[in-house]
């Protein structure tokens, strides 16, 4: 790698600036990846003798990773705030004459924050499966999935290019696909594992096109060498930096499961809960909002873009909303949240330089509050013989006392009760997307804000119908708290819920993380179209109208056990929607077609054109044969007679 | 005739040593001091002849096979040694004898970068077949020493077109590698092997016919004289438009239909699905990376005009390739027919990045056709090694397997994942590399190449999930796992995979200035970036 000038062209380009080779254990960064990796290799190719301890030996690398995680941000905080972006360069990837890319890994502070949140929480969840996973026969090959993921999104957050990420990114499609499907012996299962890996290919399909256009735009892949060859150009670039940052949100979509893509989430829950705490709800599908605020130079550019990235950040926060208020299945319930909660920090992310560092924000207080309620999911379901329906639970807080704390922190904090971490991080959101002129931040802002209060409706929803009301349980119900392996993570990840916001917000993180999303310090300069105690004051009270009537209906109120018919709303948002119909109708049906059409004209129309030139040729060669006998002294004669043909040809053109 | 030809070279060659250091000639080829690239296919065509000599009771026969072939791999990675990828002649370990001088015939050898790739491709590929066919022919005996006789033969003759440096002699051995195949599918084939085999002859030669016509076009209308069928001296002349245009069509046909593109395709898949694995294994997996293997070293550098001339049509057809293979790949029950139509959609990939026509795309085409034939070959013998067990090709007859044979879906799987080039496989450095140059002049034809990567995730999971996943099948209690054999077939090929796709770097180091070389003789400048990064960006730029 080659030092970077200390001057930069432009003075926006300074928050980029400084990447600096990395040095002390950034140097050995690659142990990130290198660990959870070898472990996955070794408990897939060791079998038999890792039945048992596969899962410790997992459990400790990615520990392992956490470590140096944690001595990377202390070695980090050390230094000041623009010396603080580290590079190291691993070894000559795709050396290919003007396209030479190294593979690489860029050490900063987006990418640290991103590397704690997943070694952190992809730990503690792997303690929690050695607890959830313990009667499971396959549970040396889970735990080498867990570890597989844990590398690729490692991997993901740390790329110093595109195509590297591009890497990571399909890599923890790969897992989330394998733990989908883990128990595909049941058929829905690997159908849902098929969806979502081909939902995400649609994606992918927007995120390598976009890598494709930066290259022939910029010659360049690399993150730091397109943000200033984005921050240079700037208009003047404009309509490449609009197609790049649609295709990108296109990527983003599919694995963020937004808005049109977002079909696949919910038929992910196939999975066992731990993974859908650590892939569909802390870390994977959050990789398309790093995906946006890592492009952000080029967002910046390219308006339209960035609005678009708004608008489907609102649509997907709103329609996972109203989805959560309509299932029973308490994971399908979570994941429409995941889908809501990602739609805001998406709608973050486009608002640009204001909203990039919130995006990030909401991003790690959601991955705690929302892995811990997953594992109290799991935990409930584990106690009450693997059902999902929350109409059959009730009364579950007498029994599991644990769970029922740990889920209480977890669904304080995403309601955004104040001083927990949801209140910090989204009330920031709402906040920022009241900032603006014309409609949008009447739009954005309204959106987000009476969509909190549909949070707290269908949360409290979820939280009442489970832990509180009448006992609605099956005849050989006997519900029981989890084992420690389980309940510690919960506990420690309920401290985070209620903590962790208010922490990282007086321990200045917004400041900590401008240097690499640039503009939040001109956050000042932008003032909401309300004022800030406007918002917070009718966040909370749309909050407490939500608690209020959930309260009422599924706390006071007995809830049915078979769900009742319900409006054509809850009806349409109970089937998602409609999307697998939508989807059924805009791509199953003509992609069926494609494939019949295909199909038949190549078994009629091709194969029986050179059907006719073989036969044609085959009756003049037996005719030749006949002449000549014997098969290889036609060919000869054929040869021969063709050669004069041609010549002939070639002597008359010339001539 | 040409096996004749090659068991006269051994001696005649090796008596006819080249000066003792490499020498670069005036031509560009840079001799050798030993003949390398002969005694690389000397090895299996004397094995070959001694399989063909051996009596029907001997049993070494598929040892002696395997011994063979694993010796000539072992002397192609020697030879690749000897290779320098820095040098600046055209073709290096140079052989040359004369051999018909009153026609410009002579038995010239050498290889570039993309050449010794694909040779020391082959020499992996075969052994693996050798061990994956070890139960192919259940009777023993003769009939068993001829099937890996002719396995031997077509590897000589092979390697006999990816070292010829005489237009001439890359035809005789494009033609006489027929006759290998037409028996390896006529008489070890399935029910239907009669037809395939003489489907496949036809159209061959049918494509060889207009090819030979072009092959003596080009000498007569070259510099002639005795080495007038010499690449070196048949690169840089300039014809007649019109006449460079016939010339053009008529090498490209045979390279098409070998390649096999779409429309001209329809011969693979009832090849494939008649013929044993191991030997469509070799089929798609090598022999028909002799037709884009020609396309680079002969259309684009003899008949650069007439090649950019063409590329509209090319790409398109192509870009067809791509997504019908694909698409009729999705429909197929046959698991041997679909590898065939997703080999059909990954030419069309190997063919768009050759007409791209830039460094990053034709490096990307030329790699391509390296690990093309790891992960086909991987396939087919992992269709191979189901259908043994099950005694069914047709994927509607499994479900479930998962649970009877884990290491058997573990391979399938990494196999599968290859074909659909996940990153971290060699076929996505590739088929990426194919793309991304291509989207430097065709953004559109990148695009709609980039569905076929959407559509190769469909084929690929909806196989497997037809094939492995589902409820526990009934009765299928006894069916073994992976055997240690069948173990050994499978490691060589996830190896090459996964070191392809994270460390292809020593080969796109070799192959890097074969394919500077082919854009230098088309004539083309490579495109530039729009908006170019400011200078001193770190990496993966424009160097």
């Amino acid at each position: 790698m080659t030092t970077l000038p200390l001057s930069l062209p432009t003075a926006v380009a300074a928050a980029d600036a400084a990447v600096a080779p990395a040095q002390g254990m950034a140097g050995v960064a690659w142990l990130l990846v290198a660990l959870p990796l070898a472990g996955a290799a070794l408990l897939l190719l060791v079998r038999r003798p890792l039945e048992r301890v596969g899962p410790i030996i997992a459990t400790v690398l990615s520990w392992g990773s956490f470590v140096v995680g944690a001595i990377l941000l202390v070695e980090m905080i050390g230094r000041s705030p623009e010396a603080r972006a580290q590079h190291l360069t691993l070894f000559s990837w795709l050396p290919v004459g003007t396209f030479s890319l190294d593979a690489g890994m860029l050490i900063d502070q987006l990418s640290v924050t991103f590397v704690l949140l997943i070694t952190f929480v992809g730990s503690l969840i792997h303690v929690y499966s050695l607890g959830y996973m313990a009667h499971d026969p396959d549970r040396r090959k889970f735990f080498a999935f867990l570890n597989l993921f844990v590398a690729a999104m490692l991997l993901l957050v740390t790329a110093d290019s595109y195509l590297l990420l591009y890497v990571g990114w399909e890599g923890v499609g790969l897992a989330s696909y394998l733990l989908i499907g883990f128990w595909n012996w049941n058929p829905p299962y690997a159908s849902a594992a098929n969806k979502a890996f081909i939902a995400n290919r649609i994606g992918d399909f927007g995120l390598g096109l976009a890598i494709m256009a930066m290259f022939a735009t910029f010659g360049t892949v690399t993150i730091t060498g397109v943000d200033r060859a984005a921050q240079a150009a700037g208009d003047q670039a404009g309509t490449m930096l609009t197609v790049i940052g649609f295709l990108l949100l296109l990527g983003a979509c599919g694995k963020s499961a937004q808005f049109p893509l977002q079909s696949w989430l919910g038929d992910a829950m196939a999975g066992p809960t731990p993974v859908s705490a650590l892939i569909h709800a802390a870390t994977m599908v959050t990789a398309g909002v790093y995906l946006v605020v890592r492009a952000h130079p080029v967002y910046d550019h390219a308006p339209v873009a960035a609005l678009a990235v708004t608008i489907v950040g609102a649509i997907t926060l709103t329609m996972g909303a109203i989805i959560g208020c309509a299932k029973d299945d308490i994971k399908k319930a979570l994941a429409a949240s995941t889908m809501s909660q990602i739609g805001y920090m998406m709608l973050a992310a486009g608002l640009g330089p204001v909203g990039y560092a919130f995006a990030i924000f909401h991003l790690v207080t959601h991955g705690f509050f929302k892995a811990g309620m997953f594992l109290g999911a799991g935990s409930v379901m584990h106690g009450m013989g693997d059902r999902v329906d929350m109409r059959t639970f009730g009364g579950l807080s007498g029994k599991m006392k644990i769970t029922w704390a740990t889920f209480l922190c977890g669904w304080l904090a995403i309601i955004g009760f104040p001083f927990l971490s949801g209140f910090f991080s989204k009330d920031k959101i709402i906040e920022a997307a009241f900032v603006g002129e014309g409609w949008r931040p009447w739009v954005f802002g309204l959106t987000t804000m009476l969509v909190a209060g549909l949070t707290a409706f269908y949360m409290s929803r979820l939280f009442f119908m489970t832990f509180h009301g009448k006992r609605r349980w099956l005849e050989d119900d006997h519900p029981h708290e989890s084992p420690a392996s389980m309940t510690v993570p919960m506990i420690i990840l309920a401290v985070g819920s209620v903590a962790l916001g208010g922490v990282l917000q007086a321990g200045g993180f917004l400041d900590w993380l401008a240097p690499v999303t640039g503009g939040h310090a001109g956050a000042a300069h932008h003032e909401p179209v309300l004022p800030i105690p406007v918002i917070t004051g009718g966040t909370l009270l749309l909050v407490a109208l939500g608690v209020g009537l959930a309260w009422a209906r599924y706390w006071r109120a007995d809830v049915p056990v078979t769900a009742p018919a319900g409006s054509w709303l809850t009806r349409a948002a109970a089937r998602d929607f409609y999307q697998d119909d939508v989807n059924h109708g805009l791509l199953v049906v003509p992609g069926n077609a494609l494939v019949e059409a295909a199909t038949l004209a190549d078994d009629s129309g091709v194969d029986q054109g050179t059907d006719g030139v073989g036969r044609a040729v085959l009756g003049a060669s037996t005719r030749l044969a006949r002449l000549q006998n014997g098969f290889v002294r036609s060919y000869a004669l054929t040869m021969l007679l063709g050669v004069v043909l041609v010549l002939a040809a070639v002597w008359m053109v010339q001539s | 005739m040409s096996p004749i030809v090659l068991m006269s070279t051994p001696m005649t060659s090796v008596s006819a040593l080249a000066p003792a250091s490499p020498v670069v000639t005036a031509a560009g080829t840079s001799a050798s001091a030993f003949p390398w690239l002969t005694l690389i296919g000397a090895i299996p065509l004397l094995g070959a002849l001694l399989l063909f000599a051996l009596p029907g009771r001997a049993q070494v026969g598929r040892a002696l096979a395997l011994g063979f072939s694993l010796l000539a791999f072992v002397v192609s990675v020697v030879a690749a040694t000897r290779f320098d990828p820095g040098s600046t002649a055209q073709f290096q370990l140079g052989e040359r004898l004369e051999w018909i001088p009153q026609f410009g015939v002579s038995y010239s050898l050498g290889v570039d970068g993309m050449g010794i790739a694909m040779i020391v491709m082959s020499t992996i590929i075969v052994p693996v077949c050798v061990l994956a066919g070890w139960h192919d022919v259940p009777e023993g005996g003769r009939r068993r020493n001829v099937y890996f006789a002719w396995m031997l033969l077509l590897e000589a003759m092979i390697i006999g077109v990816f070292a010829s440096t005489d237009v001439f002699l890359f035809y005789v051995f494009f033609e006489a590698m027929l006759v290998p195949v037409y028996f390896l599918i006529g008489s070890y084939g399935g029910p239907q092997r009669h037809a395939a085999a003489t489907k496949f002859l036809l159209v061959s030669l049918a494509g060889g016919l207009v090819m030979l016509a072009a092959v003596i076009g080009v000498y007569v209308l070259g510099p002639g004289g005795p080495d007038g069928f010499l690449v070196e001296r048949l690169t840089g002349l300039s014809f007649d438009p019109l006449v460079e245009r016939l010339l053009f069509v008529g090498f490209f046909l045979a390279f098409a239909i070998k390649a096999p593109m779409w429309p001209v395709h329809t011969w693979l898949p009832q090849a494939a699905s008649q013929a044993t694995p191991a030997t469509s294994t070799l089929l798609v997996g090598i022999l028909d990376k002799v037709g884009t293997f020609g396309m680079i070293r002969f259309c684009l550098q003899m008949f650069p005009e007439a090649s950019r001339w063409a590329t509209p049509v090319v790409i398109v057809l192509a870009l067809v390739s791509i997504v019908f293979g694909a698409a009729v790949a999705i429909g197929q029950d046959d698991m041997l027919r679909l590898i065939a139509y997703t080999s059909i959609s990954h030419f069309g990939f190997i063919v768009l990045g050759i007409f791209a026509f830039t460094h990053v795309a034709g490096a990307g085409s030329v790699l391509y056709m390296v690990n093309h034939g790891f992960s086909t070959a991987a396939m087919f013998l992992m269709a191979g090694m189901l259908a043994q067990r099950r005694g069914s090709v047709r994927i509607s007859d499994y479900g479930g397997w998962q649970r009877v044979t884990p290491v058997l879906a573990g391979c399938f799987l990494v196999t599968g994942l290859a074909t659909l080039s996940l990153p971290g496989m060699g076929s996505f450095v590739s088929e990426f590399l194919v793309m991304l140059g291509t989207f430097q002049r065709y953004p559109w034809a990148a695009a709609v190449s980039s569905l076929g990567i959407i559509l190769a995730a469909i084929y690929i999971l909806l196989w497997y999930q037809r094939v492995m996943t589902g409820p526990k099948p009934e009765g299928l209690e006894r069916v073994p796992d992976l055997t240690g054999r069948e173990k050994w077939v499978m490691a060589p090929l996830i190896a090459a995979f996964l070191v392809l796709g994270f460390y292809p770097a020593p080969v796109l180091d070799v192959i890097n200035p074969s394919v500077s070389s082919t854009l230098q003789h088309a004539g083309v400048t490579e495109p530039r970036p729009t908006n170019p990064a400011p200078a001193g960006a770190m990496n993966g730029s424009a160097k």
